[in-house]
């Protein structure tokens, strides 16, 4: 990975030629360069600067030339609590393989570990992150990328914390393998486009693992979305694509493996949702395919409101959900299709492995706590499973058209 | 008073029915937490199991105990002995000959696979549907003279804890939808035993998250110390009151 | 020694016992007979304190039965149909019976479990015995404790003669000693020899109570049986 920056760094060098006869400065106390920021202050476009290991204790450093910053032994960028570690002002910037820890905190300013301002082509990578306000916060950037950081932080309350990875007004972002941890939320987009979130982890953050607004024609491919206080949400976007993600142990009572609300034209598929409170929960979405999903364990695979329209779901597995599907209301412009579900009974008299009768997935129960809330007191008593039971022999409560017609006899291999 | 006491107990214990129910609570707790490779989650099923399974054996078994003593009581009767130690001996036999089934048929399992907090609420819970039962099912047997009768009572009664009355909670819900219903029922779910069984349990389980904002009202109660005793004093007020009336009639009751 | 002083009872509109009064002394061998539904075994169990009688009172030695149960100590009863733990044999009731009555107090009378042979079926469950035999059992566990009074319903209905000379022998025994004796019975002709005083009842009416040389002057009758036969006639022209 290393050798890759290094890389990177020689391709600028080719790239830009007017900055040939670069210089490299190095910094440590072995060095006359004691200072980060007074290197960066000497320096020109192009030049790199090495840092050895060691503590620096620099109230804020602002890169604002188009320089390469490299730690050498993972060096120590402190804050004590006070400062914005690590401005970045400038195009190009490389800034790589540093400890930064103990940001200030303070609501109004909003200081990070490392903040991207108004700079393209920006690179951060292979860092470590440990109790911050914010951890990398990009604002109108574009083409840029995060790539393999490690953001700790330890927010008790979602107000007194930032968020790990933050970006706003962003565009063709590339957020890669990075891992996050007891921030508000793990990543948050807010009017970011184009941009692509790939393997990362963001784990146990006491708001969302992922939160987006606004942010168009994204694609979040294999990431995990682990134990997070409330899931992820997603909103007011259209163009998502989620592919290969894992949602789960978002348990709760306002916990989603993913919110979406006003999504539209949107991908989801082949993510697998284990053990959430709501595997999906749909509020206002428009032309959303749900393909080859798994759900595991959660107490609502799906809830569908009905201010959806033109969802599909189809080829999905349902394993082990207290509720298959909820839905409010009796409208239902939803397809359901050739899903694989644990609850269903039917018979396949033609072998096609296909179910002879139409699976329903939303128990009566399900309908009746919709309706009337508090009548959740009922909850796992005999009644409502004997009720259940009926209304799956005489159906009258549930929506007449919410049924899957082709329901599959055997767990779909995905 | 003890050794009718250890008579009846012994009596019981030498029935095949009650080995046969410890059996099959036995069987039942080991393939449900076997079957669940969850252990929370099969505590979830074994709770549907006991809510249903222990009320109904308690109270058939209780019911058909009595009648066929009757000859027994009366010697017991004719004895010197207190009406009051009879019938309380009474009680105290099948009231831990049952609760031991229990105990050894689900105690035992939820001990080996999930010896949790919640398990244990669990098997207290059992305990005490147990002896609740063995209780209403004294009250029916002795109000009604015939047999016939008094086993007829007895299913009826299980099937209002069990069904019927869930299913009044309901109509009343949507009945009175307009109005802000969570804190009265928390005192209708103290009207049933089965129900404040149900809802102890599974409030101190994960499933409670799916409850929503009923489930939170609840949990603000139940969940702290003084909901939990309040949940014990009225489980035991379940024990107290029909005992209490059935000893009343038991008391001036022609043999 | 057992006072009733106006008893009555109802079950629902039948009258068992209407305003009885009545007193058995000691040294007495009782028989109580009546037709069915009487009101025999009714008075049996007011005894007994197994019905709850509607008003008036009994004593037991002058001292009312109703709050009281330690009298019961000074009976031992022979219910009609015995019925026992049907899990227990019948070394375990005799020995519950002990537990249950304090026995270690008391001399025991085990006579009879000898002469029904029953040492050597005290290992038979109660629920494989016969009719008869948990006679015996009942008839054994009245005579146990010694008790001051004996009350044996039908006592030897279902017995075979053998175990019936048996029993009558016990009784007699038992009456030699001065023990009041208080006995229903339909068969009366078994029981002749042993009887000194007669209670006839109808319809929950003491209808006479006489010894039974009073009886058999009365009518000029030497058997019991027929003597009351005759009496029933009698009071049957008058009403």
């Amino acid at each position: 990975m290393r050798s890759a920056i290094f890389f990177c760094a020689f391709l600028h060098l080719l790239i830009f030629p007017q900055i040939s006869g670069a210089k490299t400065w190095k910094v440590g106390s072995q060095f006359p360069n004691k200072s980060i920021q007074s290197a960066i202050d000497m320096s020109k476009d192009g030049d790199t600067i090495l840092v050895a290991s060691g503590t620096y204790h620099e109230k804020n450093i602002t890169i604002n030339k188009s320089v390469v910053v490299l730690g050498k032994g993972m060096p120590v960028l402190d804050g004590d609590g006070k400062y914005e570690i690590v401005s970045i002002k400038a195009w190009h910037v490389v800034f790589s393989g540093f400890k930064l820890q103990h940001t200030g905190y303070a609501s109004l300013t909003d200081p990070a570990a490392i903040k991207i301002y108004n700079s393209n082509y920006v690179t951060v990578s292979d860092n470590v992150l440990d109790d911050t306000f914010f951890g990398i916060y990009a604002q109108y950037s574009k083409k840029s990328i995060i790539k393999n950081n490690k953001l700790t932080s330890f927010g008790k309350e979602e107000q007194q914390i930032g968020n790990g990875i933050h970006c706003w007004k962003s565009d063709s972002m590339q957020i890669i393998g990075n891992t996050i941890t007891g921030h508000r939320d793990g990543i948050y987009f807010e009017f970011v486009t184009n941009s692509v979130i790939w393997r990362n982890h963001s784990v146990s953050n006491l708001r969302y693992g992922l939160h987006f607004m606004f942010s168009h024609d994204d694609a979040y491919v294999a990431n995990v979305f682990s134990g997070n206080g409330a899931g992820v949400a997603v909103m007011f976007s259209h163009g998502v694509k989620m592919f290969y993600n894992t949602f789960s142990e978002n348990w709760g009572d306002a916990a989603y493996g993913i919110l979406l609300k006003e999504i539209s034209d949107s991908y989801i598929e082949g993510n697998r949702f284990i053990k959430n409170t709501m595997g999906i929960f749909m509020e206002g979405a428009n032309r959303v395919t749900l393909k080859r999903n798994t759900f595991h364990n959660n107490g609502w695979a799906l809830k569908i409101f009905a201010s959806c329209m033109d969802v599909t779901v189809s080829s999905n597995n349902f394993f082990g959900n207290t509720f298959d599907v909820g839905t409010n209301g009796t409208l239902v412009l939803n397809t359901f299709n050739g899903n694989y579900w644990d609850k269903y009974e039917g018979y396949d008299l033609n072998r096609d492995k296909i179910g002879d009768v139409p699976y329903r997935p939303i128990s009566m129960y399900s309908v009746i706590i919709e309706k009337n809330p508090p009548a959740m007191i009922l909850f796992r008593s005999i009644m409502v499973s004997l009720l259940d039971k009926t209304e799956k022999l005489i159906p009258s409560l549930t929506p007449e058209n919410l049924k899957d017609e082709t329901p599959s006899m055997k767990p779909l291999e995905l | 008073m003890n050794k009718v006491i250890k008579y009846v107990i012994i009596d019981i214990l030498r029935s095949k029915i009650v080995l046969a129910y410890t059996l099959l609570l036995l069987i039942i707790s080991f393939s449900v937490f076997s079957l669940e490779g969850n252990s929370t989650k099969g505590l979830l099923s074994l709770l549907n199991l006991i809510l249903f399974i222990v009320p109904l054996v308690s109270i058939i078994f209780s019911t058909i105990y009595i009648y066929n003593s009757a000859e027994f009581i009366e010697l017991l009767v004719s004895q010197p002995l207190k009406r009051k130690n009879i019938w309380s001996s009474l009680f105290s036999g099948l009231s831990v000959s049952l609760s031991l089934a229990f105990l050894v048929g689900t105690g035992l399992p939820i001990m080996f696979y999930e010896p949790s907090a919640t398990g244990y609420v669990m098997v207290l819970v059992g305990c005490f549907l147990s002896v609740i039962f063995v209780g209403i099912a004294m009250l029916a047997s002795v109000i009604n003279r015939d047999k016939a009768k008094g086993i007829g009572a007895a299913i009826l009664i299980w099937l209002y804890f069990a069904l019927i009355f869930d299913g009044l909670v309901l109509f009343l819900l949507f009945q009175l939808s307009d109005y802000p219903l969570e804190k009265p029922m928390m005192i209708i779910s103290g009207l049933n035993p089965i129900d404040l069984s149900r809802i102890t349990v599974l409030l101190r389980l994960d499933e409670s998250a799916l409850m929503g904002y009923t489930g939170a009202v609840f949990k603000d109660f139940f969940g702290t110390n003084i909901g939990f005793i309040t949940t014990l004093i009225s489980l035991i007020i379940w024990i107290l009151i029909p005992f209490a009336i059935s000893l009343r009639r038991f008391k001036h009751k022609d043999l | 020694m057992i006072k009733l002083q106006n008893i009555s009872k109802k079950f629902g509109k039948l009258k068992a016992l209407d305003d009885v009064s009545i007193h058995f002394s000691k040294g007495e061998c009782i028989a109580l007979i009546g037709p069915n539904g009487c009101g025999k075994t009714t008075m049996i169990k007011s005894i007994l304190g197994m019905a709850v009688p509607d008003s008036g009172q009994i004593l037991f030695n002058d001292k009312n039965i109703s709050p009281d149960w330690k009298y019961r100590s000074q009976i031992g009863y022979m219910p009609q149909i015995g019925r026992y733990p049907d899990n227990m044999n019948i070394g375990q009731v005799i020995s519950m019976m002990k537990d249950i009555r304090h026995s270690d107090q008391l001399q025991l009378d085990e006579e009879l479990i000898h002469n029904f042979e029953l040492s050597k079926m005290l290992n038979k469950r109660l629920s494989t015995l016969s009719g008869g035999t948990r006679q015996k059992v009942s008839a054994v566990l009245a005579f146990l404790f010694n008790p001051e009074v004996l009350i044996l319903d039908e006592p030897t209905a279902g017995l075979d003669p053998v175990s019936s000379e048996i029993l009558k022998e016990k009784i007699n025994k038992e009456k030699q000693k001065g023990k009041l004796i208080l006995i229903t019975s339909h068969v009366l002709s078994e029981l002749d020899d042993l009887i000194t005083q007669v209670v006839f009842m109808q319809d929950g009416k003491l209808k006479f109570h006489n010894t039974i040389e009073e009886l058999k002057q009365e009518t000029g009758e030497q058997k019991l049986s027929k003597a009351i036969a005759k009496i029933m006639l009698k009071e049957a022209t008058h009403e």
